[in-house]
C-alpha cells in the first residue's frame, strides 16, 4: 500500500511525513482525565478538542470529555479572555465539575493569551478550582503536554504546608489504565502507602453500568494532589512524561524524587519494585511473579534469540520496550520516537551498549516514513509499536505487535498492562506468538510442527 | 444526571409538535460546551482528503496533520498517496520567525522526489496568525514547478466545519477554473460522496446500469486527471448537501452546470435519486432503464431486509450526524424499517433542513442542533431510544447508556449507501440492537 515510500533516502528538513507523535494538547487532556471530577478544557479553536476527544476515544474506546473555548475570528484578534470566562462559567453551571484543567493551544499561545492573568481575574465559585498549563502545539509532543499539565496541577494545588503523610507519590507515566492498575496492584502488594497521580484507571476504562457518568469513579482526588506536598518521597516512572512534574513537586514542596524508567521488562520492573519496597522487602507473591516471567523468558528464548526488530512510539515506552527486547535476546535495529529530546537517544544507547548492540539506529524527532525507508534497506523480523506501524507491516510483510499509544485498531489493549512482571509476560507472549505464527505461516510443510 | 440545559442552548433544541419557532442553527458553539463539532480545517480536510493522488500538506504544528492521518475511510481504486500524512510540523522558531520558508522547502522536498501534478496546502490556525503568506508561497511554487499548488484557507477559528467545506470547494474551483473551456460531454458529476466503504462505486454502478456516464467524482476516489473533466458535465448530482451545495452553485455560475440534490440513503431516496437523474439527463430509453432497475432493486432490497423487520419493528432510533440532508434520509430509512425516530440532531444542519425534519418526524420527536453529550444522554433516555446513529465520539456514549449504535460516519465498515447499503444498514442496526451482549447489562 505504501508504494509511495522510496528505498532511496533523500534529505528532508522541512517536510514531516507520517509522524510518530501528536501535539501537546491531547497529552494535557489525557493527563487531566486522570483527576477526579475534572473537566479538561482546551483554550483554542473548536477543532482541537474535537480531534483530541476523537483520538482518545479511538484508542480507549471510551467517551473522552473536554470543553473548548471555541475561538472565533474575534477571539483570535482580541484575545480569548472573554471566551475563557464564559466557558468557565458555563462549564461549572452545567457540567458541575470540581475542577477545570485548562490547556492552551498553538493559537492561544501565538496570540499571547495570558492564562495566569485570566484565571486570577475570573469569578470562580468558592468550592471550585481552575488550573492551567501552557501547551503550545509547536513545542514537544503529546508526551511533553502530558508532563506540562501534571506540572500545572502541582503548581496550583500541591501544598507545601501539607502535613507529612508518610506516603510515596507515584507518577505512573503516560500509560494505559491497565498499566496504572498493575502499578497500583504492585504497590499494594508491597504494602506501600501511596498517592498515584494521575490515575486514569476507572475513568478511561470505566465499567459498563447502563449509565453515562461524565465523571466516572476514578482519578486522583484534589485532596490527594494537595497532599502530594506532604509525601515523603516521589517516584517518577518515565523521564519524559513524569520528570518535569516530579521536579516541580520537589522544587515547590521539597519532596525528593527519583526518576525510574517505566517498569517494562525484567530489569526496569526490578528497579521499580526494589525502589518502591525500600527497606520493606519484597513479598513472595511478587517474587513468584518474577520467577514465572523468567520461566517464560527461558522457555521461549530460542524463538526470540537474535531476532531483529524496529521499535517506535513514545520515548519512555520505547525505552522500556527496547530494554525488554534486549533482555529477551533480540536485536533492536531501529528505535525511534517522534518526540524531540536527546535524552531518548542517550537512554537508549546506554541500554544497547550494555548488550553490545552496535548496529542499531536510534533517533528522536523521527517519523515513520524514514523508519519505513530504513526497513526497506534493511528489514527486520518484528515491528513493535503503535497502530501507525500497520501500513509498514502490510507493505513489507512484517508482523506487528501493538504496544503504546495510540492503538486504534484493536480492542482490549487499554485494559491490559505491559508494565510489571505480568505485563512483561503479556508482552513476551504477544511477541512470541507473532514470531511463531509467522514461522508457521512461512515454513515448508515438512517443517511444520505441532510441538514448538 | 443533568436536569437542565444551558440557557443559551434552549433555542437550539425543540420538540417537533410543540415549538413553533424555528430552531437556532448555523451559529457558533457556546464557549465551554462539550460540543461534538469540529473546525474549519476539519471541514476542508475531510472534503479534499479523498483526492487520492494529491499531496495534502498541512501547514501548521503537528496535531492537525496527525489527527487527520488516514482516518477518512475513503477508498481508492488507484493511488494510495492520500493515505500518508504530510506536514510542516511547525516548531517554536518557525512561529517566531515565520513558517513560509519551511513551507517552501517542504514543497521543494515533495517536488524533488515525486513531482506530483497536484498539491493542496492547508493553512491552519497559526499560519494566518503568524502572517505566513501561504497563497504567495503556493503561487511561487506553481510558477517554479508548473504543477498545481493550491492553498486551502482553513484556520480553525475562522468559522465552523461548514466554512471549511466552503474553503475546500474554493480550492476545487481554483483547480477547475483554468479548464472551463471544454466541449460539453454526455455525463454527470457526483458531488459529496467520499467513497466510504466503496459507496461511490455503488453509485457509479447505478449510473452505468441506466447508461449515464460519470465524468468526475467529488471527491470520493477522485484523481487529478479525472477531476479536470468536471466542467464538461451536463449535471451535478449532490449527495452530501452540507459539504457540496456551495461547489455545485459555483459550478453552475461558472460553467453553467445545473445541479440537483440526491440522497442515496434508504430505498425511497435511492429510487427517487436514480429516477430524477434519468429524467434530467437521459433519453426515454434511460428513463425506462431507470424505472426497471429501481423497481427491481427496490424489491430485492425490500426482500433482503424483510427478515430484519420482525426484530426491529417498534424500536426507537436516535440520529446525530453531521449534516441535515443525511438526517432527513435516515428518518425515512428508519421508517422503511418499521422504526420510529425519537431524536434527531446534526452538527451543522441548515435552517431549511431543520424545517423539513420538523415536518417529517412524528410528534414529540426531539430535534437539536450542535448537541453535547449531556443533551444527547438526557433526551435519548427521556425518549427511550434503542439505537443511536452517529460518529466515533457518540459510540462509547451510547454503549455506556446501554443503547445500541451504528456508525454512519468515517468509521463505517460496510457501505450504507444505495440498495446494497439498505441491507447492510438493517443488518448493522439489528446486530447492535439485538446483540446477546445486552442480556448481561444490568440496570
Amino acid at each position: 500500500m505504501l508504494e509511495l515510500t522510496p528505498k532511496t533516502i533523500t534529505e528532508r528538513s522541512a517536510l514531516r511525513v507520517n509522524p510518530c507523535k501528536s501535539c501537546q494538547p491531547v497529552g494535557a487532556l489525557y493527563a487531566a482525565l486522570g483527576v477526579r471530577r475534572c473537566m479538561p478544557h482546551s483554550h483554542g479553536s473548536q477543532g482541537c478538542v474535537s480531534y483530541h476527544r476523537t483520538f482518545l476515544t479511538r484508542h480507549f474506546k471510551e467517551p473522552a470529555i473536554a470543553a473548548s473555548s471555541s475561538f472565533t475570528e474575534g477571539a483570535s484578534v482580541f484575545g480569548g479572555g472573554a471566551n475563557l470566562r464564559a466557558a468557565v462559567k458555563n462549564i461549572f453551571d452545567i457540567y458541575d465539575p470540581d475542577i477545570i484543567a485548562v490547556h492552551t493551544t498553538c493559537l492561544s499561545e501565538t496570540i499571547g493569551d495570558d492564562l495566569n492573568a485570566y484565571i486570577l481575574d475570573m469569578d470562580i465559585p468558592d468550592d471550585k478550582i481552575v488550573v492551567h498549563a501552557n501547551t503550545p502545539s509547536y513545542v514537544g509532543s503529546h508526551i511533553t503536554g502530558y508532563a506540562g499539565m501534571l506540572s500545572g496541577f502541582i503548581r496550583y494545588l500541591a501544598d507545601r504546608r501539607a502535613s507529612p503523610n508518610g506516603k510515596t507519590a507515584v507518577f505512573p507515566g503516560f500509560v494505559n489504565p491497565g498499566d496504572i492498575r498493575e502499578i497500583k496492584r504492585i504497590l499494594h502488594l508491597l504494602g506501600l502507602p501511596v498517592i498515584v497521580f494521575p490515575d486514569q484507571s476507572g475513568v478511561m476504562d470505566a465499567p459498563m453500568s447502563n449509565t453515562y457518568r461524565m465523571y466516572p469513579e476514578g482519578g486522583t482526588s484534589i485532596d490527594d494532589i494537595r497532599s502530594l506536598g506532604g509525601c515523603g518521597r516521589a517516584l517518577a516512572l518515565g523521564n519524559f512524561a513524569c520528570g518535569q512534574p516530579a521536579g516541580d513537586l520537589e522544587e515547590k514542596c521539597k519532596v525528593a524524587y527519583k526518576c525510574l524508567p517505566l517498569p517494562i521488562g525484567m530489569e526496569a520492573t526490578d528497579s521499580f519494585v526494589t525502589e518502591a519496597a525500600g527497606s520493606g522487602g519484597v513479598p513472595q507473591e511478587l517474587e513468584d511473579e518474577r520467577g514465572r516471567l523468567l520461566d517464560l523468558m527461558l522457555d521461549a528464548n530460542p524463538y526470540f534469540y537474535n531476532k531483529t526488530l524496529a521499535i517506535f512510539g513514545d520515548p519512555d515506552t520505547v525505552v522500556g520496550l527496547t530494554a525488554f527486547s534486549l533482555e529477551l535476546g533480540m536485536r533492536p535495529r531501529y528505535i525511534i520516537t517522534g518526540t524531540p529530546g536527546d535524552a531518548f537517544v542517550r537512554q537508549t544507547e546506554a541500554l544497547l551498549d550494555k548488550y553490545d548492540v552496535t548496529d542499531a539506529v536510534v533517533k528522536a524527532a523521527a517519523d515513520l516514513f524514514e523508519l519505513h525507508q530504513w526497513i526497506k534497506n534493511g528489514p527486520v523480523d518484528l515491528l513493535l509499536g503503535t497502530s501507525y506501524g500497520k501500513q509498514i507491516a502490510k507493505a513489507e510483510d512484517i508482523p506487528l505487535v501493538r504496544a503504546g499509544f495510540p492503538v486504534l485498531d484493536r480492542y482490549g489493549h487499554s485494559y491490559m498492562p505491559i508494565v510489571g512482571y505480568q505485563g512483561a509476560m503479556r508482552l513476551a507472549e504477544m511477541m512470541a506468538n507473532a514470531l511463531m505464527d509467522r514461522y508457521d505461516r512461512d515454513c515448508a510443510d515438512e517443517d511444520m510442527d505441532i510441538v514448538m | 444526571m443533568y436536569t437542565h440545559v444551558l440557557e443559551e442552548r434552549k433555542n437550539s433544541i425543540k420538540t417537533s409538535d410543540r415549538d413553533a419557532a424555528p430552531i437556532r442553527c448555523e451559529t457558533a458553539s457556546v464557549s465551554g460546551a462539550v460540543s461534538q463539532r469540529a473546525c474549519v480545517y476539519c471541514g476542508a480536510r475531510v472534503v479534499l482528503n479523498p483526492i487520492t493522488d494529491a499531496f495534502h500538506i498541512v501547514h501548521g504544528p503537528i496535531g492537525c496533520a496527525s489527527y487527520t492521518w488516514d482516518i477518512r475511510g475513503s477508498l481508492s481504486s488507484g493511488s494510495e498517496l492520500y493515505r500518508n500524512s504530510f506536514s510542516t510540523d511547525l516548531q517554536e522558531k518557525d512561529v517566531v520567525f515565520g513558517g513560509a520558508k519551511k513551507l517552501t522547502s517542504a514543497i521543494d522536498e515533495v517536488m524533488n522526489v515525486y513531482a506530483p501534478k497536484l498539491i493542496f496546502v492547508y493553512a491552519t490556525c497559526i499560519a494566518g496568525v503568524i502572517g505566513d503568506d501561504v497563497e504567495a508561497v503556493c503561487r511561487e511554487a506553481e510558477r517554479k514547478y508548473g504543477s498545481r499548488v493550491i492553498p486551502v484557507k482553513a484556520p480553525g477559528f475562522s468559522g465552523n466545519k461548514s466554512t471549511g467545506y466552503r474553503m475546500a470547494c474554493d480550492a476545487l474551483m481554483q483547480l477547475l477554473l483554468p479548464h472551463r473551456e471544454q466541449a460539453a460531454a454526455d455525463g454527470v458529476n457526483i458531488l459529496g460522496d467520499y467513497n466510504l466503504a466503496g459507496e461511490m462505486w455503488i453509485i457509479k454502478n447505478y449510473m452505468k446500469e441506466i447508461g449515464v456516464p460519470v465524468i468526475s467524482t467529488f471527491t470520493g476516489d477522485a484523481s487529478y486527471d479525472r477531476l479536470l473533466g468536471a466542467p464538461s458535465a451536463r449535471l451535478n448530482v449532490v449527495q452530501c448537501a452540507g459539504s457540496m451545495i456551495y461547489l455545485a452553485e459555483r459550478m453552475e455560475m461558472e460553467f453553467g452546470i445545473p445541479w440537483i440534490k440526491a440522497s442515496f440513503f434508504g430505498i425511497e431516496d435511492t429510487t427517487t435519486a436514480i429516477r430524477q437523474i434519468a429524467d434530467l439527463t437521459g433519453s426515454p430509453e434511460t428513463r425506462r432503464k431507470a424505472e426497471a432497475f429501481t423497481r427491481r432493486e427496490s424489491e430485492r432490497a425490500t426482500a433482503l431486509t424483510a427478515p430484519y423487520h420482525k426484530s426491529l419493528a417498534g424500536k426507537k432510533a436516535a440520529i446525530f450526524v453531521g449534516g441535515g440532508f443525511k438526517a432527513i434520509s435516515l428518518v425515512r430509512q428508519f421508517r422503511e424499517m418499521g422504526m420510529e425516530t425519537v431524536l434527531v440532531g446534526t452538527q451543522t444542519g441548515k435552517a431549511d433542513e431543520y424545517e423539513v425534519l420538523g415536518k417529517l418526524v412524528s410528534p414529540g420527536t426531539v430535534i437539536l442542533d450542535d448537541a453535547n453529550p449531556a443533551e444527547l444522554e438526557k433526551f435519548m433516555r427521556e425518549k427511550g431510544a434503542d439505537i443511536l446513529v452517529g460518529g466515533v465520539k457518540e459510540r462509547p456514549l451510547a454503549y455506556k447508556l446501554g443503547i445500541a449504535f451504528c456508525d454512519h460516519n468515517h468509521e463505517r465498515k460496510h457501505a450504507l449507501a444505495g440498495y446494497e447499503g439498505v441491507e447492510n444498514f438493517a443488518r448493522e442496526v439489528n446486530l447492535s440492537v439485538n446483540s446477546p451482549v445486552w442480556h448481561y447489562a444490568r440496570g
